[in-house]
């Protein structure tokens, strides 16, 4: 684990140069949403109501959702392109290997390091919802380990789909036909009881469909312990396969 | 830069010792060679069907330069690799300052500086950071690290750019960074793939001073080049390797004296038919060769030899005496021209 942090540290140190690129993702976003959607169209959802959407106003609602939304989509979006870079573009992965670290000492360092990206976007996250009155209840603070598991449960497992691939062009594809609709269809928006029959028990088995819940849960305090256990244990599962998968193809890869 | 009696770059920091160095074998001992720091035994490589390295025997002594000579896909790379531990090997036995990759890859590798074919410098980070953070994997002390990244930039001239993103900088300068940040560990053996292809002579001098240096130090070096002027200059052994295999081995000046004569008169004639021309002109050589812009008589007086083509009658419109290398050397064993 010490050598795997020597890699996480070059995330780190490199991330310093370069954070200002992700300020807009990781600041701004949160931001705008929560205005534009969240205050703009939830004012004509809410009618004047303040229980319009599974009763709260429609900014309560969407906020957890968004939050698991964001935190899956810097989880994902750390796992694909910069990822290619490591082995293909720039070659750090490369580098690293040729010093004492290990294939699993680089994925590890680099894996932690893309759950620290998702921990401060959904730190930033949380306090710009407390900024917009959205929080409920006390456990809204353990959204944010819901959130970093979130995103943690794509990273892994889109991880080690990265280590598979010659160029980028399935990122976008994944992107196009895997995140965006995830982050549209899996009750980030609207109560996926709105969708007709056989797509909710599909939204209902989607991996962010398990953190929107959570943190929803959470964020309002509608708990409800076996329930968001399986949404919890779900996720980690993803993560456990997701690493599992990442060792081996990090592997086949990388050792040759 | 580093003057003659400044402190040495390998100093200075704390590098784990090589327990082969400095000893001698004792009485009786079977003939391993003193402080061989690598030794192949029927080294094999296979991928898929294709067999890039086909059983291949050597040892690399300590303080050695140690050169792989050959045209590209003879293996060299793949031999590298399995050397710094980044490449299982298939089948063969290799020991690597003492210790079995397979098992000891890590602790090898810690004892091990590269200069791979790619320089893999992080463009966006300046030069200092690249050589620090690389430092750091290698779990250097912080403070000591700082010191010994000044040292490396004196070392390969790029203190002025210390502080410039790597982007900008011209191949020579990244080659240097590269090689700098190979040495940051104070490494037992630097393996350098390919070091100075693509760089102007300029460049490549520099280069090669810097390694002058590593190896007065005692550094051992492994080096795998195309280029037959630097096997010549760095190498005091090599191999020479064609498809897999080992063609011939030993110094450069062996190889030349063993494998060619001491001189070759090359000759240019009018119109094709340089063929032809080889053919009545064999038995003033003890050997020729027929290439497509030129022939090649072997000789060991080739005055005498030009004297005799002059005196058939049939003037080349170009004619040139020299020394053997070991490009001839390559073309004898192979058939075929060194550099592709």
């Amino acid at each position: 684990m010490a050598r795997a942090l020597r890699a996480y540290q070059y995330c780190f140190l490199s991330y310093r140069r370069t954070w200002r690129g992700s300020l807009t993702t990781t600041f701004l976003y949160p931001v705008l949403y929560l205005a534009a959607i969240g205050v703009g169209l939830g004012h004509l959802i809410d009618h004047g109501s303040r229980q319009a959407v599974e009763g709260v106003p429609y900014i309560w609602f969407l906020a957890p959702g968004l939050l698991a939304g964001t935190a899956m989509q810097i989880g994902a979006n750390e796992s694909t392109f910069p990822v290619m870079a490591g082995i293909k573009w720039l070659k750090t992965y490369l580098a690293m290997l040729a010093t004492p670290l290990e294939v699993t000492d680089v994925l590890y360092g680099h894996l932690l390091w893309i759950v620290t990206r998702v921990a401060l976007a959904s730190a930033v996250f949380l306090a710009v919802m407390e900024a917009f009155h959205t929080v409920a209840s006390p456990w809204a603070a353990m959204a944010f380990p819901a959130a970093v598991l979130t995103g943690a449960a794509f990273a892994a497992p889109v991880m080690a789909f990265s280590a598979t691939q010659e160029t980028d062009q399935a990122f976008i594809v994944l992107y196009r036909f895997g995140i965006v609709p995830l982050f549209l269809f899996s009750g980030t928006f609207f109560p996926i009881s709105q969708l007709p029959g056989w797509l909710q028990v599909v939204a209902r088995c989607t991996p962010l469909y398990q953190g929107v819940s959570l943190c929803r849960a959470l964020v309002l305090g509608r708990l409800d312990a076996w329930v968001d256990l399986a949404h919890a244990g779900y996720l980690v599962a993803m993560i456990a396969g997701g690493v599992l998968a990442a060792r081996l193809t990090y592997r086949r890869r990388l050792v040759q | 830069m580093f003057q003659d009696g400044d402190s040495s770059v390998r100093e200075g920091l704390e590098g784990p010792a090589d327990p082969s160095r400095g000893k001698s074998a004792p009485a009786g001992a079977p003939e391993v060679p003193v402080g061989a720091v690598v030794q192949a035994r029927g080294l094999t490589k296979r991928f898929g069907e294709f067999t890039a390295v086909d059983s291949v025997d050597f040892d690399i002594g300590a303080g050695e330069a140690f050169g792989f000579l050959g045209p590209n896909g003879a293996g060299k790379t793949s031999t590298m690799r399995m050397i710094a531990c980044l490449s299982p090997i298939s089948d063969g036995s290799l020991r690597v300052l003492g210790l079995d990759p397979m098992r000891h890859g890590s602790r090898i590798r810690s004892r091990i500086g590269l200069v791979p074919q790619d320089d893999t410098l992080d463009l966006e980070l300046t030069v200092r950071d690249n050589l620090y953070l690389y430092g750091r994997y290698f779990g250097l002390p912080k403070k000591e690290l700082r010191e010994r990244v000044d040292q490396l930039l004196e070392f390969a001239r790029l203190t002025e750019r210390a502080n410039d993103r790597v982007d900008p900088l011209s191949g020579g300068m990244r080659r240097r960074l590269t090689i700098a940040r190979a040495l940051v560990s104070s490494p037992d053996l630097v393996i350098l793939d390919e070091p100075t292809t693509g760089l102007d002579p300029q460049a490549r001098h520099l280069l090669w001073d810097r390694l002058y240096r590593l190896k007065r130090e005692g550094v051992t070096l492994v080096i795998t080049t195309h280029y037959m002027d630097e096997a010549e200059q760095l190498c005091d052994r090599l191999v020479v390797m064609d498809a897999g295999r080992i063609a011939a081995a030993g110094s450069p000046r062996e190889l030349i004296d063993r494998w060619s004569t001491r001189e070759v008169v090359e000759l240019r004639f009018e119109a094709e038919g340089h063929e032809s021309h080889g053919r009545t002109l064999a038995d003033l050589a003890e050997r020729v060769e027929v290439l497509p812009d030129r022939l090649l008589l072997y000789t060991d007086e080739g005055d005498a030899t030009l004297e005799a083509v002059r005196s058939r009658g049939k003037p080349p419109i170009a004619a040139l005496v020299r020394r053997s290398t070991l490009e001839d050397v390559f073309l004898h064993l192979t058939g075929r021209s060194l550099v592709d």
